[in-house]
């Protein structure tokens, strides 16, 4: 078992996602990604789905990634991570090979909760050894806003937008670690950059049991949510406060939130500060809030400050 | 050396437990689920060492492949129809990041309606996906070319799909002999390739190829296919060395004198031959050519073996609706446009959905060719046994 992390003296200096990538400014997946890689360290292979990540960070000739990565396609990426996570095991059984990798893939929402569910499904039935990661940005970012079945009750994107006849989003929120937990694997947890050492953590954790982990990051995107590129970080811990991103994991089968929120903000201090959210109603704003409360309920939150 | 009864799908999964695969990543689908029925019988039983994936897809099975394929290890699949036709993006990454898969397609018709019986649609309609497609027609073929396809796409860097078509060569039992396994062993070692997706190269793979780049980056898979002719020629000839074998990337039958001669793909060109050696004994001066190796085309080899004879009737078991013909007698008919004096070429279609096509059939397929070489002219595709 890897140690955690207490202090800032114990995250590694490593950079293993370089400076000078092509995402946006302010871009808080970069950070998530800058976390899990400082928390695996160099012997991991990564693999991405087709997304902002993975179109920003491999642009030929430079690549960001200082680790062994692969992008595929959109929908495969935990295909592809069994198929190395089973291929490595069985070099190391036959001894062809004594390399020991970690397997880690990354879908945004789009390539986790629509396309690529099939195939993470199927690996996470399988059992191989490995960690999927969901960079959560809530929206097909990398094609231009388009709605996914992560965006948010009411948020505004280009395939869903707000006009005389609808508020948005008209649905809500799969919940993608109980659909991972149903598959009865040893570890899932949500995390958010804006809480590094829970971030980080999680990784070591989720790399450390033998098994499918899944890792649900919420990852705030200034240029989707429209807010400003300095407030993402600040939009993380918001939605946390909020009770709208509880950071809770799950170890065979047992829920328990990392991070406790004795006093929650009210949801409109989160949605009126994004774009997306502008057109919303205080009818919207209500029900938004009803469901946090629901939620906050479940994972043992605190009441909302007044 | 053992000989076995085997089906055509049995024996390319001995085949494939020779080559010591590392893993499988496989989803059923009929006609070709006995192969993989019977490599996870192996890998049960402890005859064969490798990581059984089961997939939940052949988009999967295809992804996990590439990925596999990767680290270095040697990696099968196999599969037909709709499953190849659900690979399809995949296929196009298998080629281009140069993973040497090997993968049976157990040939079988596309929906719809829905057919499980054989055809060569679903082949064809990957015949621009970058790997390299054999054709075996019978049960020991199979196994032969499926040992060399891991000798050819470790070689090259190409995946390879080697095609066997449905129920006539996947279920029929035939005698079967096992070759030698230290001598398969010797031919195809089994020793993984360089693993890419080692830390210690930290490479990054499958990257975004902006304009400036991805011309010459799809050129490499390109060029990789062109030089494999002559790399496919010598490790063909290696392997007929080893296992006194005569595999050749066309066969020919009765062409040193032919006047005229069908062309075709797969198992029907034996029912070809039977019916050219009976049109013989009559005197006529008929032939049969069976192309073993779709891609890379063997054309220039195709225009010696056709220098002089005068008719070619194409056998398509595949159409291309709207399209000048169907896909293999336009690569015939490209392939041969460099010739001074070209036969004239004949198209048929013949076999959809597992139609079969009688010895009359044929009969008629040579006379229309026959006609067509001594009136110079050819007609409009004719769809054999299709009722009006």
């Amino acid at each position: 078992m890897s140690t955690a992390f207490r202090t800032i003296k114990d995250i590694p200096k490593e950079e293993y996602f370089a400076p000078g990538n092509r995402l946006c400014a302010g871009c808080t997946a970069a950070t998530a990604i800058r976390q899990i890689l400082k928390a695996s360290g160099r012997n991991v292979v990564v693999v991405t789905a087709t997304g902002c990540v993975e179109v920003a960070t491999s642009y030929f000739p430079q690549s960001a990634w200082r680790v062994p990565w692969v992008h595929i396609a959109f929908e495969n990426a935990a295909a592809v991570a069994s198929g190395i996570e089973s291929a490595m095991k069985a070099l190391n059984r036959k001894k062809k090979s004594d390399e020991r990798i970690h397997v880690i893939a990354l879908g945004g929402d789009g390539g986790t909760f629509d396309i690529g569910l099939q195939a993470l499904s199927g690996a996470l039935e399988r059992g191989h050894d490995l960690l999927y990661i969901c960079y959560d940005n809530e929206a097909y970012m990398n094609t231009g806003i388009q709605r996914s079945s992560a965006t948010p009750y009411c948020a505004a994107a280009t395939t869903c937008p707000p006009g005389r006849l609808s508020s948005g989003q008209s649905t809500q929120k799969k919940d993608l670690v109980a659909i991972a937990v149903a598959h009865g694997i040893p570890y899932a947890a949500t995390a958010c950059p804006s809480y590094p050492f829970d971030l980080m953590n999680k990784v070591r954790r989720a790399l450390d049991v033998e098994g499918p982990a899944v890792l649900h990051a919420l990852t705030p995107c200034p240029t989707g949510w429209r807010f400003d590129t300095d407030k993402g970080i600040d939009l993380g811990k918001l939605a946390v406060m909020t009770g709208l991103w509880p950071l809770y994991e799950v170890v065979d089968g047992v829920t328990k939130l990392t991070v406790q929120v004795p006093r929650r903000e009210p949801v409109k201090r989160y949605l009126e500060v994004q774009g997306r959210f502008k057109h919303v109603k205080d009818e919207d704003v209500k029900r938004i809030q009803e469901r946090t409360d629901l939620l906050a309920a479940k994972f043992g939150l605190g009441p909302v400050r007044q | 050396m053992k000989r076995l009864g085997l089906s055509g799908n049995y024996a390319v999964a001995y085949a494939v437990k020779m080559a010591d695969v590392d893993v499988i990543a496989a989803y059923p689908i009929t006609p070709q689920t006995t192969i993989v029925e019977k490599l996870s019988d192996f890998v049960a039983n402890g005859e064969l060492d490798a990581e059984y994936v089961n997939v939940e897809s052949e988009h999967s099975a295809m992804s996990a492949c590439v990925g596999a394929s990767l680290t270095g290890a040697r990696v099968f699949t196999a599969t037909s129809s709709q499953g190849l036709a659900y690979m399809h993006e995949v296929l196009f990454m298998a080629s281009a990041l140069r993973t040497p898969i090997v993968m049976t397609n157990v040939n079988r018709a596309l929906s719809a309606p829905l057919n499980i019986w054989n055809d060569h649609s679903d082949a064809m309609a990957e015949r621009d996906s970058g790997w390299i497609q054999l054709w075996a027609s019978s049960a020991q073929e199979a196994l032969d070319t499926t040992i060399e396809a891991f000798k050819i796409a470790e070689d090259v860097l190409l995946p390879v799909m080697v095609n066997i078509d449905g129920f006539i060569v996947s279920h029929t039992y035939e005698p079967v002999t096992l070759p030698d396994e230290g001598e398969v062993k010797r031919y195809i070692p089994s020793k993984p390739l360089t693993n890419r997706l080692s830390p210690r190269l930290a490479y990054s793979v499958g990257v975004v190829g902006p304009p400036e780049y991805y011309y010459e980056m799809k050129y490499q898979a390109v060029d990789a296919m062109e030089r494999s002719r002559q790399r496919i020629k010598e490790i063909e000839a290696d392997f007929n060395r080893r296992f006194g074998k005569d595999y050749k990337d066309i066969n020919a039958y009765y062409m040193e004198d032919a006047e005229y001669a069908l062309l075709a793909m797969g198992s029907m060109t034996g029912t070809a031959r039977v019916v050219a050696e009976s049109l013989r004994r009559r005197g006529e001066r008929a032939g049969v050519v069976s192309i073993r190796w779709f891609r890379p085309f063997p054309f220039e080899r195709l225009a010696e073996i056709l220098e002089g004879v005068r008719g070619i009737g194409v056998m398509d078991r595949a159409v291309t609706p709207g399209g000048p013909s169907n896909p293999l007698f336009v690569d015939v008919a490209s392939g041969l446009y460099g010739m001074a004096e070209r036969p004239v070429l004949q198209s048929f279609v013949a076999g959809l959905g597992g139609r079969d096509v009688s010895t009359d059939e044929f009969g008629m397929m040579f006379s229309k060719t026959k006609e067509a070489a001594r009136s110079g002219r050819a007609g409009p595709c004719i769809y054999v046994g299709l009722r009006e």
